[in-house]
């Protein structure tokens, strides 16, 4: 699973250490990942680091990065990484987000967009859609972990995770970002509840990815409420992926995004 | 002074569908297989065995759960507020309140103290983290769960130490800025405190506060590691060492004439473990437990007490210190086992109904205790 970890290091933002991978050279790329947390052997990783400088930091309570008391909520995290982006003084940054990650990304385009060249959304939760009973999001926390995977994944089968087969700091890494995700998601449910009516302020060329057999958000409700909230937002299905698309569909995942940042050049 | 023996009950509702048709009795098993008139006659029950265990010199305990047909107590204020009333002379102890859990502290703190002044200052006010199952069914956050549970504390014991008017609080957690509860507890300067712990860590933060420290069902090992982690902790501090009745012990207990009676009481009791029936997912929220142990958790491995549960017998149980029945003898020489072997402790918790036990079977359990055990107790030096 781990196989390359030599561009694996730390860095500090503002007294705060993460554990970043850092590949590829050229136009900086912000990869902030989802509830999956950071796999460096994830072959998408490699496929983005051709097509420029990928800086993947591990949140804060992911994978090795360490708690941080005062880092609770997801807008802690866009200030985090709005201060690593002014601290690097990178300009034209593409990021992209995963999921729980595609939030982080939404929040700090809403803020400031200043250093961002464009903005990558990976079915990205953080809103609230429907009424004050509608399940947006399925609970998580209250499913059968098979239900989560089945959910989450087009091939469950494929995506499960043979727990006897991992070390202790493999299996530790899972349980930290499980508890991490319960941090920063647990309430109000993977969502701020402001952040659809403030989606207005994202700038930068915004592209929505979202797997067409995504059965956690589906594209045709959640997706198409992110889209309808971002002016001018682009929005593209990867076929035969779920609600991790680069994981399941790697190289049709960093085509897109390949794509999408040459019309961006040209 | 010897040993103080309280009585409790789950207040269960014990008439489940069979366990074929729900995957968790915990959290999600819908209320429509709870009937509100048989549920109605069972309180009144529980009450009533409340009011017996008063009258035969025992304590009086409850503690609360939420979504569950385990507990019907989603509110242990409500109870102890009638019970308050209905008794006279024994201590009544609620253990406990789940503060982290809670909204509201200064609520509980209202609560608290105007439980006991209708009880003219016979409230012991214990307050628990709560068992995994209460996250989902009060929305609460696993996470940096202590870190909220002693910011909650603090405010509550300020509220009920304040009496000059209004103070602010601007905590992590909770935010109230005019603070001036009536009523004022009547204990001076408030309820005796006890908290419940499972874990040596845990043990150390309420050994450093002097208050009484509880373990239900921990065993023979684990009560040991959590009273001795209490005392270490004092000591280190340079504090006094605690009396024995900072320590409480919770057990099921039944009392027969004889052994077979004694362990056919217990085996009723055991529907609260044998009908424990939760998936992952509540026993195990993500943050609740420490991550050591969720590892191990992963690998397949089952912390020895819980492996007790899954598979509740009565002997391994009786082996282990979880269950004490039988003939007033053996009963006897089951508490003095775990008492030598922790160091001893002031105060036995009951669990002494539960499941299919009938109220006569109840009953006698009680009075057999205190008969012909309690006495004993008692008598300890």
């Amino acid at each position: 699973m781990v196989n390359n970890t030599s561009d694996s290091g730390w860095l500090t933002v503002r007294s705060v250490r993460l554990e970043i991978l850092e590949r590829g050279q050229g136009r900086p790329i912000l990869w902030l990942h989802g509830e999956e947390g950071l796999d460096p052997g994830a072959p998408f990783l490699e496929l983005l680091a051709a097509q420029g400088r990928v800086l993947a930091p591990s949140h804060p309570g992911f994978g090795r990065s360490p708690d941080v008391g005062s880092i609770d909520t997801v807008d802690d995290l866009s200030y985090l990484y709005l201060d690593l982006l002014a601290e690097r003084n990178l300009r034209d940054v593409v990021v992209i987000g995963s999921s729980l990650g595609g939030w982080v990304a939404a929040e700090m385009a809403v803020k400031c967009s200043d250093r961002l060249g464009g903005l990558v959304l990976v079915a990205p939760l953080g809103i609230k859609v429907g009424d004050r009973e509608a399940r947006d999001i399925p609970d998580i926390f209250a499913l059968p972990p098979d239900e989560v995977v089945r959910l989450q994944y087009r091939d469950p089968v494929r995506a499960a995770v043979d727990h006897t087969k991992l070390s202790d700091d493999q299996l530790t890494v899972i349980a930290r970002n499980r508890e991490a995700t319960a941090l920063y998601a647990w309430e109000p449910y993977f969502h701020n509840p402001k952040l659809r009516q403030w989606l207005h302020r994202i700038t930068p060329p915004t592209l929505l990815l979202w797997g067409a057999d995504d059965r956690f958000v589906t594209a045709a409700y959640y997706g198409a409420a992110y889209r309808s909230a971002i002016p001018g937002a682009r929005f593209e299905m990867i076929d035969r992926a779920g609600h991790f698309p680069h994981l399941e569909e790697p190289v049709a995942f960093a085509d897109r995004v390949r794509r999408f940042l040459g019309e961006r050049r040209a | 002074m010897g040993m103080r023996a309280w009585f409790f009950s789950e207040n269960a509702y014990h008439l489940l569908p069979d366990p074929k048709e729900y995957d968790s009795i915990r959290v999600k098993l819908p209320n429509r297989y709870y009937d509100p008139k048989i549920g109605a006659d069972l309180y009144h029950r529980f009450i009533d065995e409340w009011q017996i265990a008063e009258e035969l010199g025992l304590e009086i305990m409850v503690n609360e759960h939420h979504q569950t047909a385990t507990n019907l107590n989603p509110s242990a204020a409500v109870v102890m507020g009638a019970l308050a009333r209905d008794t006279r002379k024994a201590r009544l102890l609620i253990l406990g309140n789940p503060i982290a859990n809670r909204r509201e502290p200064v609520r509980v703190a209202e609560e608290m103290a105007m439980v006991d002044v209708y009880a003219r200052g016979r409230l012991e006010c214990g307050f628990v983290r709560g068992v995994p199952y209460e996250m989902s069914a009060g929305n609460h956050r696993p996470t940096r769960m202590m870190e909220r549970f002693w910011e909650a504390h603090d405010l509550i014991v300020k509220a009920w130490t304040s009496h000059d008017g209004p103070f602010n609080w601007e905590g992590k957690y909770f935010h109230h800025r005019q603070v001036n509860i009536w009523p004022r507890p009547y204990q001076e300067p408030h309820p005796p405190i006890w908290i419940t712990a499972l874990s040596p860590t845990s043990a150390r933060d309420v050994g450093e506060k002097g208050y009484v420290v509880a373990c239900f069902l921990t065993g023979f090992e684990g009560t040991k590691n959590v009273f001795g982690s209490y005392r270490e902790r004092r000591a280190e501090l340079g504090l006094p060492a605690p009396a024995l009745d900072r320590f409480a012990y919770a057990a099921l207990v039944y009392v027969g004439e004889t052994d077979e009676e004694g362990h056919a009481g217990a085996r009723k009791l055991m529907w609260y473990l044998e009908s424990n029936k939760v998936p992952p997912q509540f026993t195990s929220p993500p943050g609740y437990h420490p991550t050591a142990s969720t590892v191990n958790a992963m690998k397949g491995a089952n912390p020895g007490i819980f492996k007790m549960f899954q598979n509740p017998a009565l002997g391994p149980l009786m082996e282990n210190g979880l269950v004490f029945a039988g003939n007033p003898d053996s009963v006897y020489r089951q508490i003095m086992k775990m008492y030598d072997h922790v160091g001893g402790f002031g105060h036995l918790l009951i669990m002494g109904q539960a499941g299919f036990l009938d109220h006569e079977e109840t009953v006698k359990g009680m009075q057999m205790f205190v008969r012909e055990v309690y006495p004993r107790l008692k008598a300890l030096a």
